[in-house]
């Protein structure tokens, strides 16, 4: 009898579990049918303004088209332009001198001053100084890109200082020379990307568990080696983000260098985001600018990937 | 769109290609009989007409809202709408403005898009009409009777339906005002130097080593960013030592017309002894054209090469102050060339309210008080019929300095089109990177000519 209870009790208490994986079936159905409910609107709002986008540039750069009137059908003649049109390849080169300001110079120096500001600037100072530090992250670019074309004249601020510490021998409008507009559009790339770098870094840093600093310095390390053994692979991730977010910064540059110098002296400094702009709107050559523009995605991705692919390295080893 | 009709065109089977064939002989039968039918009715509408459209016949009699696609930084277009709505009430404004640069950039699809503006401020008209985007203005032309304009006034605004050749062929524009293009001095500076106006190029050479010489920058000029105004001087010269006719030849794209020549060479040979000799400012190439004005209005500079436009201006905040020359000839007596252009407006091909625009137009050109605005506002000679009057101006004032130049140019048939005009990218793409290299000594003036000239062979291909 009681035999035969407990075996009822079982059964009925697999019945009932029975019953339930079985409900979860049509349960898990709707969780996941909920969660593509909510996420249809953003993929709606990336397939509208990414997506498509992309894939009508793919088809527009094969075809010969001045944006109005029919288009012909070229192949890869336009891809062809771009690789053989020595104008356009030194645009290239020199979205790849901008790496230097807008990725290399940032994310070191910010990784510096970061490292400055935990260990000397904290509490209120050290609020200010971080805010300062991304007030250009808020200002948009077009405003600072004029700021900077003022503080960059013949009579601007940075010439007013250099005269007034005895450099005045060096003074030049340094947009307009065609020497140093490049690195001068570089410097306000600096401005812009150094506050973005530093926040990111420093929070990074603070996630750093406080005790491999005191064991670093029970060993007798000093504030160098502790940067070098403990702070910098610790930021593997952060500096990953900062050099990717950077390297497109720099490749695919248009508003900063569209205000301050709209490309010249000369060409000295033309980027393909700004040789797209002309190519499609003074030119009217749709076709080639959206080839220059695929050509820029696919070299966007050949920087970016590896970079990612290296900091993700990392991640599946620990 | 008929780009799409190319990539994915319907087969067509044997049967229906007949039937379409029937059709489409049906429709043309149908469309020539309309044709015929709506010719002859145009053709007795223009024979029996005998005055121009009324206001009420072109704008009707109940509210309208024109919209206008304008040039930022132009005053004299805003105050005459502003006129005309005053006039008639029914008549209101909703406008747009931009920079030049960004019209430039914008008219194709601006004038292609959905909701087309009734005016519009226009860069070159060749590639618009070639996209059948203009209006032809030449039903207006005669309803209102604008062969009693100049001709010449009306030249740069014609071309072929196809857009090929700029000069002769139905009218797709009209000018707001006809602006021409010269030599700005400061008396002040003038006189500290002694300077007279000059009468030949030897004694304008003669004048900025001078000023030179006693520590006053010769000429402010901007060339900054995407502005090449090295243009302004650079043109000057090539009409001194060339004519103004050959540059005609050459921004209207006439047949074998070059930039290339010995005389556009000696031209900018001379331009570049101006740059090695330091005439301009030292950083022309970081300087643009709001900062030019701006040295100059606070007397940085002796000259700037510039436009009449500019002639109201400086009779509102620097009156007295500021002198007007034609760049003088290449040996005395010699013809004096101005790059002479319309302010271009035209009417896009889809506007709602084109009747009562070209009725706008007509009035600016042919009402008092708008000529009076185009004067005084825009300080340009307001153009029209040859029999109306220039309103009277302030004697001494640069406006008037500047309207009495343009009677010279006119008399010495200098007036000419600008280099950067001559076709829609030859400005950004050729022009200003090249006489940019050149102030910076990177480029010889045969490779700016060369680099030009190739440029424009590759913009007309």
């Amino acid at each position: 009898m009681s035999h035969t209870t407990m075996t009822s009790r079982r059964d009925h208490r697999a019945g009932r579990l029975a019953m339930g994986s079985r409900a979860l079936v049509p349960r898990a159905r709707a969780a996941r049918l909920h969660g593509w409910l909510f996420l249809s609107p953003a993929l709606a709002a990336y397939g509208l303004f990414v997506l498509w986008p992309l894939i009508t540039s793919l088809r527009y750069s094969l075809y010969s088209w001045d944006g109005v009137t029919a288009a012909r059908w070229v192949g890869l003649d336009n891809y062809r332009t771009v690789f053989s049109d020595s104008a356009l390849l030194s645009v290239l080169g020199h979205a790849f001198q901008l790496i230097i300001y807008f990725s290399l110079i940032p994310v070191t120096l910010g990784l510096i001053v970061a490292a400055v500001m935990r260990r000397v600037v904290v509490g209120r100072l050290g609020t200010v100084a971080r805010t300062v530090l991304f007030l250009p992250q808020v200002v948009p670019l077009v405003a600072a890109g004029i700021a900077w074309n003022w503080v960059l004249s013949s009579n601007g601020a940075v010439n007013q200082i250099l005269s007034a510490i005895g450099l005045g021998g060096i003074t030049r409008a340094w947009l307009g020379d065609f020497t140093y507009a490049l690195p001068a559009v570089g410097v306000i790339g600096v401005w812009v990307l150094l506050g973005f770098c530093t926040v990111l870094l420093l929070v990074g840093m603070s996630k750093i568990d406080p005790v491999l600093y005191e064991a670093a310095q029970l060993d007798g390390a000093g504030p160098i080696k502790e940067f070098l053994n403990i702070t910098l692979p610790s930021l593997r991730q952060e500096i990953g983000v900062c050099v990717t977010v950077t390297v497109i910064a720099a490749l695919s540059a248009f508003d900063i260098v569209f205000i301050a110098t709209s490309g010249g002296p000369g060409d000295a400094t033309m980027v393909p985001g700004l040789e797209i702009y002309q190519l499609a709107f003074y030119n009217r050559e749709v076709g080639l600018a959206s080839a220059l523009a695929v050509v820029l995605m696919l070299l966007v991705l050949v920087c970016v990937l590896p970079i990612q692919w290296f900091v993700n390295r990392g991640d599946v080893r620990a | 769109m008929s780009r799409r009709a190319d990539a994915m065109r319907p087969r067509v089977t044997a049967r229906a290609r007949i039937s379409l064939c029937l059709s489409a002989a049906a429709v043309v039968v149908i469309a020539g009989v309309v044709a015929v039918g709506a010719a002859t009715a145009r053709q007795e509408r223009t024979t029996a007409k005998v005055s121009s459209p009324t206001f009420a016949s072109a704008c009707g009699t109940r509210p309208v809202t024109l919209q206008g696609y304008f040039e930022s930084g132009f005053p004299d277009i805003t105050d005459l709408t502003t006129a005309f709505t005053k006039q008639y009430p029914s008549v209101k404004w909703k406008v747009r403005e931009d920079p030049f640069a960004t019209i430039t950039q914008d008219a194709p699809l601006t004038l292609g898009g959905p909701n087309p503006p009734d005016l519009m401020r226009l860069p070159t008209i060749s590639s618009l009409v070639k996209d059948r985007l203009l209006k032809n203005l030449d039903p207006y032309f005669q309803e209102y009777g604008w062969k009693s304009f100049p001709a010449s006034q009306l030249a740069q605004l014609r071309t072929s339906p196809t857009g090929v050749g700029v000069g002769t062929g139905p009218l797709y524009a009209m000018g707001i005002n006809y602006s021409l293009t010269g030599v700005f001095y400061n008396k002040a500076l003038a006189a500290k130097i002694g300077m007279k106006v000059p009468q030949t190029l030897a004694q304008l050479d003669a004048i900025l080593a001078k000023a030179k010489a006693a520590g006053i920058t010769p000429i402010e000029q901007f060339d900054g960013g995407a502005t090449g105004g090295l243009l302004f001087p650079l043109q000057q010269l090539m009409a001194d030592y060339g004519s103004a006719s050959q540059i005609d030849n050459w921004v209207f794209d006439r047949p074998g017309a070059t930039i290339d020549t010995p005389a556009n060479l000696q031209a900018t040979e001379h331009l570049q002894q101006w740059i090695k000799a330091g005439y301009f400012n030292p950083d022309a190439n970081a300087v643009l054209y709001p900062q030019m004005m701006s040295n100059f209005e606070a007397g940085k500079a002796l000259l700037i090469f510039d436009g009449d436009w500019e002639s109201g201006n400086f009779d509102a905040h620097m009156p007295g102050q500021v002198g007007f020359f034609l760049m003088p000839a290449l040996k005395a007596g010699g013809p004096q060339a101005a790059m002479s252009a319309p302010l271009t407006y035209g009417i896009a091909a889809g506007a709602k309210h084109a009747d009562c625009t070209a009725f706008f137009l007509n009035w600016v050109a042919t009402n008092p008080t708008a000529r009076k605005i185009n004067v005084e506002v825009g300080g340009s000679n307001p153009g029209g019929p040859a029999t109306l009057p220039i309103p009277k101006v302030k004697p001494g004032s640069t406006t008037s300095q500047t309207l009495a130049a343009g009677a010279i140019a006119a008399k010495d048939n200098g007036d000419m089109g600008f280099i950067a005009n001559a076709n829609g990218s030859i400005y950004a793409e050729a022009w200003t990177p090249n006489v940019q290299k050149l102030f910076a000594g990177q480029e010889t003036p045969q490779a700016v000519l060369s680099s030009v000239q190739a440029a424009y062979k590759a913009a007309g291909s």
